[in-house]
């Protein structure tokens, strides 16, 4: 990731000759590079894993391909994404902490600008930036943790 | 796409630089699995001691460490832990990221010794008990031979996650190949050429680890597979 | 008699090298009850999923209420079917699975009702009424807003049921639908099917190794072995007259 973050950062505009703007972009590229492939396999092995009876049971009943993968295997699939979507959304927000690196301000940055000018208050510069990350993540956790629970409840039958 | 930038002499002139980064990265790699592989370990044991606030402290203290970014950690071991009073002490670079690096993944790894041990039949548990073993000797004759075992293509995984991770160290100075590229690419003014050597020393170095862990899996997989069992049992009879 | 409402003519069915189906011909008229007995691995399941369009036929034809079902006549000439003359078809044809395969994420009102609504667009309202009625007829009345997760093998097994009645169906298929249960829900199940086979005119096929039952409600009975029909008559004639060896070992293993 960060490898891929640096190398965008240096060789999209000379590659390219184009100038994405702000690096906001190259941020978002990195991330989006990142992890848009393991989400997708997250959508797919989650349509994947659901049984092959069902299907069988959504043709017996006529459905037509389109109803099927809406009503029966599409809302399946669903309650074992979002545990993997919650835990990557957490991976993600962690992974943005690296933009700092090119100059993004984010937390990280200004807890860098801040410990310049007082190395002494660096211990809690840091534990304080952790603490903003940890404050962002909780409503992720709890939300995992919740979507864990729907989802041993609602698929296995 | 304008491939004027790209120089092939700037390519060849930075690879050994960089090369010579290269004993630092993996070094640091396997330092730092190895250090989780046994800090996972303190987790796991932890979180069983039967004192709810103990369970507690370690679950969200695991939480935390895994849902913080590494590099911020890396941060404060590095600039915030030298200067905390009285306590404060001096690392290395490379013990920082190894501390560092291996703290964050320790929580992963407790998490796969965990489903490990719970994967575990109850019933090696209660025949254990029923033999009147001893709790040492349960744990290591018994429930660990069987727990650790299918866990190993899982921690692969987390062998090669950390590989990809260990470029992080660059920022507080372990010279590895990141912080190689990036100071030639300061010192030439060219980023691109050192930049493209690190992503293809990644590319070269995780592919045939992937692909032997996946090996090793299948391996697993067929041996901790109850039903293969059977099923070769009932080919040799 | 009256015509057939679903007719197999010399049905072949391969799975790679392996001819599962060798030549099934076979005629079952409105309101007829069949029950299809035979070895394990004879074909038996194939059958009926070959008429609920799960598996293709490699050879012959499926008449069903006097269409093709596999074939369909397209500027004079036969072409493979495609996916809506198949729902043409099979909206005539319900089907209850061995494993039950109820839709987990849905409560059990919901399992009867999402078919009639989506694919029937019938009135929300109506088909509610109707899905409380026969989920009420299979003794499930109080648990309508339960998951299937939380009902027993046979409590979830009385829902597939209902789901498939709803649909009216001209023709139930029952595949081992007690073979899954515990052997004292066993009963609850066998006599849901007795009450639909006495007081509804469905065609019905059932595969089934309850030989008691079989003798109790079918009209005709076919015994199945590798791949053919190798004995057909009334109950009667197939599970306590048969002269055929095979059909008397078959028996023979049930009787103990
Ligand atoms: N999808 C498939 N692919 C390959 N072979 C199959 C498939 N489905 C069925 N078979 C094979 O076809 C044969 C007949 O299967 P079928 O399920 O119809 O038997 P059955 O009479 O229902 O048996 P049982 O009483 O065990 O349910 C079996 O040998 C089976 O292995
Ligand atoms: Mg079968």
């Amino acid at each position: 990731m960060i490898v891929q973050l640096f190398w965008l950062y240096y060789a999209v505009p000379m590659l390219f000759g184009i100038n994405l703007g702000s690096n906001w972009w190259i941020g978002v590229i990195a991330i989006g590079l990142n992890y848009g492939a393991y989400l997708s396999e997250v959508v797919r092995s989650s349509i994947l894993s659901v049984s092959q009876g069902q299907y069988e049971a959504a043709t017996a009943l006529n459905m037509s391909s389109f109803q099927r993968m809406r009503l029966i295997i599409f809302p399946q699939a669903v309650r074992m994404m979002l545990p993997e979507f919650g835990n990557y959304t957490i991976q993600i927000l962690k992974g943005t902490s690296l933009v700092s690196l090119i100059g993004l301000t984010d937390i990280l940055y200004y807890g860098d600008v801040m410990r310049s000018t007082s190395l002494s208050l660096s211990p809690l510069i840091y534990l304080t930036a952790l603490i903003f990350y940890f404050i962002l993540a909780l409503p992720l956790i709890f939300l995992t943790r919740k979507a864990e629970k729907i989802a041993k409840k609602g698929v296995a039958s | 796409m304008n491939l004027n930038y790209w120089s092939w002499d700037t390519f060849f002139d930075a690879l050994p630089v960089v090369l010579q980064g290269l004993g630092i990265t993996i070094g640091l790699t396997f330092a730092s699995y190895l250090f989780a592989l046994i800090f996972g370990f303190l987790w796991t044991f932890l979180r069983r001691v039967p004192n709810r606030f103990i369970h507690f402290i370690v679950t969200w203290t695991m939480e935390f460490i895994r849902s913080t970014p590494p590099l911020v950690q890396l941060f404060f071991i590095y600039y915030a832990l030298p200067v905390i009073p009285y306590i404060g002490i001096s690392l290395h670079p490379f013990a920082c990221a190894v501390l560092g690096l291996g703290i964050h993944f320790s929580t992963y790894i407790g998490e796969i010794y965990r489903s490990g041990i719970e994967n575990v039949d109850k019933g090696q548990w209660e025949a254990s008990t029923a033999l009147n073993i001893s709790t040492w000797d349960k744990w290591r004759r018994i429930i660990l031979p069987q727990a650790i075992p299918p866990t190993i293509p899982m921690l692969g995984n987390y062998f090669i996650i950390m590989f990809k991770e260990v470029p992080l160290a660059s920022t507080i100075g372990v010279a590895g190949i990141m912080l190689l590229a990036r100071s030639y690419g300061a010192e030439n003014w060219s980023y691109l050429e050192p930049l493209t050597i690190v992503g293809i020393i990644f590319l070269v170095l995780s592919y045939p680890s992937a692909v032997l862990i996946k090996k090793l899996e299948n391996r697993f997989n067929k041996r901790f597979d109850k039903n293969q069992i059977m099923k070769d049992k009932g080919a040799m009879q | 008699m009256a015509e057939p409402i679903v007719t197999y003519k010399d049905v072949h069915k391969s799975f790679g090298d392996v001819e599962v189906l060798k030549g099934i011909d076979l005629d079952i008229y409105p309101a007829e009850k069949v029950a299809v007995i035979g070895p394990s691995g004879s074909g038996k399941t194939t059958i009926i999923r070959l008429l609920m369009t799960l598996e293709q036929p490699t050879a012959g034809d499926i008449i069903v209420d006097g269409r093709n079902l596999w074939k369909m006549e397209k500027n004079g000439k036969w072409i493979h079917a495609n996916e809506n003359h198949l729902r043409s078809i099979r909206g005539d044809i319900g089907m209850v699975f061995q494993h039950f395969n109820l839709f987990p994420h849905m409560t059990i009102l919901e399992n009867c009702m999402t078919a009639p609504v989506h694919v029937k667009n019938e009135e929300k309202s109506d088909v509610k009424k109707r899905s409380i009625e026969m989920l009420e007829r299979v003794g499930l009345g109080d648990k309508l807003d339960n998951y299937p997760s939380q009902l027993s093998g046979g409590q979830k097994q009385r829902v597939a049921m209902a789901r498939a009645l709803v649909m009216r169906p001209k023709i139930m298929l029952f595949d081992e639908v007690t073979s899954a249960l515990d052997p004292e829900l066993v009963g609850e199940v066998l006599n849901v099917i007795r009450d639909i086979a006495e007081n509804d005119d469905m065609a019905m096929i059932l595969v089934t190794h309850e030989m008691d039952f079989a003798l109790d409600i079918a009209d005709k009975v076919l015994f199945l072995d590798e791949g053919v029909i190798a004995e057909q008559g009334t109950a009667s004639e197939v599970i306590e007259h048969s002269e055929n060896p095979r059909v008397q070992s078959f028996l023979q293993r049930f009787r103990g």
